[in-house]
């Protein structure tokens, strides 16, 4: 059933009032989808009703709104668990996107796991998101902070990531895609590696979520952290998924209201899962919209979205390689939605602004990962990334764009 | 030529594109001209960082006028750096001190002087007015001497 839906892009791409404008009078071409994806119409009606009609606190009122809202909450938690295949629904716990979901994990599951001598393991192709926090927990508690190579093609460096294993670092945080190289890391095998040794395993979802199926429970991760505003959703929020062993297991990250049952003067006993990790007012609006982002995509299908996306990429890829002196950076068999490249000496920020008068949004810089840019060397890349309501007729129009702009820096 | 002068020359050298692509060929072009940075002094101490473009600058004062030298490792961002640097250089630190960038704002490249752009041109300008301020504090000590 799934399978037999029709693709119908025009029809997504009318969802999106965003590409339907034109900057410095050309029409819009937005490839800088792994930076934040566009919003469809019905994720901003979603916001909009959230306030105009049912705009309350949840979880401690007693009338009429706050509670259709706490169901309205609840059913959004319900929703996420599913798309992800949780064993409970109490396993999802909302943030406000995958920064905050990693530094929860850094302070809370560091203080569980990370004493001095300890070690933390990273690979050298995380955003600064899933590395900064690592980092200085290992100096706050003066533990080992081990990060992983990378190869030649952008890989991470499996039997240097077996000989670190053997140091048995206490917690392992490993990007499922890279938001600057797009490689796909063999996350099943290094899971089942780490679980050898009974080390739990973090994954850096945000560039993975929309862009194929996943199923914790076949993974095997013990967390999984996204953000909303990479998959069609509202900015502000996101999700921390984790094994309900592991979440009852840790220290609260953040104190406050909804996350306590009792307190007194000399001790507080904190809510159970999933609200001893959801302190303060959650950002309500963004949640539901996550809901309709999450169901949204479900309606066009993931599988037939990677198909997509998959194409796109191979068209966008044979398309670049026509250009002269153009390089990828990372060049892996398996990459997904993004891809990083250089054209001879000529400097990121120079083709960068020459093509955006084009109409043409990409992301040029280090994409907030230098400890990649010094794997290869480099201060930099042009980097462009799809999403579903990408067309073919769109990556013409930037690989043209790119030749144009080439030409002008020869 | 005073700096009000150079400015409009470049407001009506820039007065005859009317394509974006025009303007940035002559930026690319203007960068060739820029007077380049000697080797020695294109280290980390004479560097602006910016996120995405990176900028190097150096002056030197006659006791009269500063003159100065750049270089840019994106070409376009070396053209605007040019741009700064006709219109400043050798000029006194007075007159440095009390003109503006404004001009950058008629020829539509305002935005590239922006905080969010972070490629080190906002920063060169604080640091060319920077340099006048101390070269004129020299020169007010010097006279007291
Ligand atoms: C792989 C990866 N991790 C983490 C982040 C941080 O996401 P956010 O800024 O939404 O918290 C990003 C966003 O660019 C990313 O691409």
């Amino acid at each position: 059933m799934e399978n037999s839906k029709r693709f119908d892009i025009q029809n997504i791409r009318s969802q999106f009032p965003a590409l339907h404008q034109q900057v410095y009078n050309k029409p819009l071409v937005y490839l800088d989808n792994a930076a934040t994806t566009q919003k469809p119409q019905i994720v901003i009606d979603r916001l909009k009703t959230w306030y105009e009609m049912e705009n309350s606190n949840i979880h401690r009122g007693v009338h009429y709104l706050s509670q259709q809202g706490t169901v309205a909450f609840e059913s959004a938690r319900k929703t996420v668990s599913t798309f992800l295949n949780t064993k409970f629904t109490h396993e999802i716990i909302f943030t406000k996107g995958t920064t905050d979901s990693i530094n929860l994990l850094a302070s809370s599951l560091g203080k569980l796991l990370v004493n001095e001598g300890d070690a933390v393991l990273v690979s050298g192709m995380e955003h600064h998101s899933n590395f900064v926090p690592w980092q200085q927990l290992c100096i706050e508690r003066k533990a080992n902070f081990l990060v992983v190579g990378i190869t030649g093609t952008g890989e991470i460096d499996i039997e240097q990531y077996k000989l670190l294993l053997e140091k048995r670092p206490k917690i392992i945080s490993i990007a499922h895609i890279s938001n600057v190289l797009g490689i796909i890391n063999p996350i099943e095998e290094m899971i089942r590696l780490a679980h050898n040794y009974d080390i739990p395993v973090v994954i850096d979802g945000a560039q993975s979520v929309c862009h194929q199926k996943i199923d914790v429970q076949q993974l095997d991760c013990d967390f999984f952290a996204f953000s909303g505003h990479k998959m069609y959703a509202p900015m502000g929020v996101g999700v921390l998924y984790g094994k309900e062993k592991w979440l009852n297991a840790m220290p609260p990250y953040q104190f406050g209201g909804e996350m306590v049952s009792q307190v007194s003067r000399q001790e507080t006993t904190f809510n159970e899962l999933p609200f001893k990790f959801e302190a303060g007012t959650p950002n309500i609006g963004a949640v539901l919209g996550l809901e309709t982002a999450i169901q949204f995509i479900e309606s066009v299908g993931i599988e037939q979205i990677a198909v997509h996306e998959e194409k796109l990429i191979r068209y966008a890829l044979k398309k670049l390689q026509e250009i002269d002196r153009l390089r990828f950076i990372g060049n892996a068999l398996k990459q997904a939605s993004v891809i990083s490249f250089l054209i001879g000496d000529i400097h990121p920020y120079d083709l960068g602004m020459i093509i955006d008068k084009l109409g043409i949004a990409i992301r040029t810089g280090h994409h907030c990962a230098q400890p990649v840019m010094e794997y290869f060397g480099i201060h930099g890349t042009m980097r462009v990334s799809f999403a579903m309501y990408n067309t073919f007729e769109e990556i013409d129009t930037f690989v043209a764009a790119v030749k144009k702009a080439a030409l002008m820096l020869e | 030529m005073t700096i009000e002068q150079t400015q409009q020359q470049i407001i009506d050298e820039f007065s005859m594109f009317d394509d974006w692509m025009d303007k940035y060929n002559f930026l690319i072009e203007m960068g060739k001209d820029c007077p380049l940075i000697e080797t020695q002094y294109k280290t980390n101490n004479y560097l602006i960082n910016g996120c995405q473009s990176r900028v190097w600058l150096h002056a030197s004062y006659d006791g009269k006028q500063i003159s100065f030298s750049a270089d840019s490792d994106a070409v376009i961002t070396k053209g605007i750096v040019n741009l700064l640097i006709r219109v400043f250089n050798d000029h006194t630190p007075e007159e440095i001190l009390a003109s503006d960038t404004a001009f950058l704002d008629k020829i539509g490249l305002k935005e590239h002087l922006s905080p969010t752009r972070s490629n080190g041109l906002l920063s060169m300008v604080k640091q060319m007015k920077l340099y006048a301020q101390v070269y004129q504090l020299k020169s007010i000590q010097q006279s007291h001497d």
